[in-house]
């Protein structure tokens, strides 16, 4: 059998060569100390990316890119195909992975100095993998259409519509037309399915053939500099003193990384299933509050951290400077020290980097800047601030409720946090500037004078100045003695 | 015989020279002639036609006086693969008698749908906090602008509004 197996591979073997031509780069050799655990997150890249093809182009047998129909066929994805949901979730579960897997990655070979001479354009085609990965995750999440995706679409559109003098026409080259609809769709589905992932295989190719013809990265030393003379042919006497090949020592540690990466897709897969879709994408149901990926968190929070006048610069011109920056990063220091120990500058970088992203992500979760829509019929007044309460202040309890102020204030934790919580209120402000500051607004509360009449003014002026911990003195102007404050 | 034929001088030398421009040349003037057209259907949705038409809203009688309602029109432009996103919301405010504030759907910041609360006279918006007041104009939070408003007319009874396009700050309703 065994033998049969042989001859059929030598058959193979006699007319295409290709055991041969693949053997070499396959056997390359490489510095004995790139066979480590941190340069695993490169192949556990490409795995996942393959995996992503694979899903990817089952999904496709189903998935019908039309917009009156594509929610139809998710749903039909979900709970009629055989192990649809599972092949939804395992693209779902990748595609995240593959984002987090990616970064680990650029961050790895950042702080190992992989960027700097002579890999300077390995640096720049992963940077274009990282962008074109990161327009995966979006247009992917455009073709999950659903409402996340419709109103997704909408801030894309504002946020491009900002450009000035083309905006109108970025407009409708992104949309397919001048509004959200069929077309639209049938646009991300394009870039999503033919043109980004042309562009994927084309710059992994890249990447690849630059790993192989560059060396990977040596395990960098403190204090031995990178310099343009003497740099490739070092590099060339290490390998030949004490490399290894590639296949099977350094290989080893990342075919085992690839299998705890892909094992780990697969079973949140198998345990959370997949992912959406929520809500179908009819615009006329306004309930809905619309959240990006993950992978988009820390932008949405971005935007409503900002200070309002800076956001279009921020967006229009902040954001391509750091991609630039990303691009020229090897030419800002191409050579020097390669060790992240000899390179702080670097090191607190990317940690200011990763608190920002994670720290907004983490902010884009709980929107502590939204209103909460529902709190005012959904959160109940904690019965404390009843209790042996007049009937005026009782009034102003029912007025606080009704006017949707818990939406943006809380109450015993329940509620908005996009104002104060009034838990204390009476403590910090006095009942005329509770007057002013619920007629007139200020801060980022809107002025109600227009919309309260003064008898429910009163009352809820009168229930504000209850809120307060029996302990803590009310709050009183400097003008006025303690001893006469009421 | 071949070699013999590749030392020859100049004539053929000339020939082959120009059979390699023709071939370029051929090439080049096919590759225009194929990207022509090319870019002129992905750019096509660029080109500036009337995005806009006038859409019967609906009766008078539907949106009461001092009231403000959801209204929903068909996309004007709708093609028939659109389903339900061929229909678009609105908020219309019917000040009094033929006066009217037609709003669209999209906050003035990055086009999230906004939720009107009639006890408190606002628009709220559920993605960064923007908030309006009743006549549509910024009331608190990051929208640059007051909220968008299609035109509008009366005729037969009917509300008018011309809509058709999302509105964005490049392009208003």
């Amino acid at each position: 059998m065994m033998r049969m197996l042989r001859s059929i591979g030598d058959w193979f073997e006699r007319r295409t060569g290709l055991a041969a031509a693949l053997a070499v780069p396959m056997g390359h050799r490489v510095p004995r100390s790139t066979a480590s655990w941190a340069y695993v997150f490169g192949s556990a890249t490409l795995i996942l990316f393959v995996m992503q093809i694979v899903t990817g182009l089952c999904l496709a047998l189903v998935y019908v890119p039309a917009a009156d129909q594509a929610y139809e066929s998710l749903e039909y994805l979900n709970y009629q195909a055989v192990l649809g949901w599972y092949l939804r979730a395992v693209h779902f579960w990748g595609s995240n992975t593959m984002v987090l897997v990616m970064t680990l990655h650029m961050i790895q070979v950042f702080l190992w100095g992989a960027h700097k001479y002579p890999r300077e354009l390995t640096w720049i085609a992963g940077v274009l993998l990282f962008l074109c990965t990161l327009g995966m995750a979006f247009t992917g999440q455009i073709l999950r259409w659903d409402q996340d995706a419709y109103w997704g679409l909408g801030i894309g559109t504002s946020i491009i519509a900002r450009v000035p003098y083309a905006g109108s026409a970025l407009v409708h080259a992104l949309l397919g037309g001048p509004i959200i609809a069929g077309r639209t769709l049938s646009r991300f589905f394009t870039l999503h399915v033919f043109v980004i992932p042309g562009l994927l295989i084309g710059l992994v190719g890249l990447h690849l053939w630059l790993v192989l013809r560059l060396g990977i990265n040596e395990w960098p030393m403190p204090g031995r500099l990178v310099d343009r003379e003497t740099y490739r042919k070092s590099y060339e006497e290490e390998v030949a003193k004490s490399g290894v090949p590639f296949f099977p020592v350094a290989a080893r540690k990342d075919m085992v990384g690839m299998g705890v990466v892909v094992l780990a897709v697969l079973v949140c897969a198998a345990i959370f299933g997949p992912y959406g879709p929520n809500g179908v994408p009819n615009p006329t149901i306004i309930d809905t509050v619309p959240k990006p990926d993950f992978y988009f968190l820390a932008l949405y929070s971005l935007f409503a951290l900002l200070p309002p006048w800076t956001e279009t610069a921020v967006l229009l011109i902040g954001l391509p400077l750091a991609i630039v920056f990303l691009l020229v990063v090897p030419f800002l220091a191409g050579t020097g020290e390669k060790s992240w120990r000899r390179r702080p500058v670097a090191v607190l970088g990317v940690l200011l980097i990763l608190l920002t992203v994670v720290t907004l992500a983490l902010l884009g979760l709980t929107v502590p800047w939204s209103p909460i829509m529902d709190a005012w019929s959904g959160a109940s007044t904690p019965a404390a601030y009843v209790k042996g309460r007049t009937p005026l202040e009782l009034q102003g309890a029912l007025t606080l409720q009704n006017k949707q102020c818990r939406n943006c204030h809380s109450l015993g934790g329940e509620g908005g946090r996009r104002g104060p919580a009034l838990d204390d209120v009476a403590t910090r402000l006095t009942r005329d500037q509770l007057v002013r500051q619920v007629l007139q607004g200020g801060g980022n509360m809107p002025a109600y004078g227009k919309n309260l009449t003064p008898a429910e003014v009163t009352a809820l002026v009168a229930f504000m100045q209850t809120l307060r911990p029996a302990n803590q003195q009310p709050a009183r102007t400097a003008t006025v003695p303690a001893t006469s404050a009421r | 015989m071949c070699a013999e034929h590749d030392s020859l001088p100049t004539p053929s030398s000339s020939r082959r020279s120009f059979l390699f421009k023709l071939g370029l040349g051929l090439n080049v003037v096919a590759a225009t002639l194929v990207g022509i057209p090319v870019i002129g259907y992905i750019l096509g949705p660029l080109r500036r036609r009337t995005a806009q038409a006038w859409i019967k809203l609906g009766p008078l009688q539907s949106f009461p006086e001092g009231q403000t309602r959801l209204a929903t029109y068909e996309n004007p432009f709708r093609v028939a693969w659109d389903g339900a996103t061929a229909d678009i919301p609105c908020w219309v405010r019917r000040i009094e008698g033929e006066r009217f504030q037609v709003f669209a759907i999209n906050c003035a910041h990055l086009g999230c749908p906004v939720r009107w609360f009639a006890q408190s006279r606002l628009f709220m918006c559920p993605c960064h906090g923007g908030v309006y007041y009743e006549d549509g104009s910024r009331a608190s939070g990051p929208p640059p602008r007051a909220l968008f408003e299609y035109e509008y007319q009366v005729r037969d009874g009917h509300l008018w509004v011309r809509g058709g396009q999302i509105p964005t700050l490049s392009e208003p309703a």
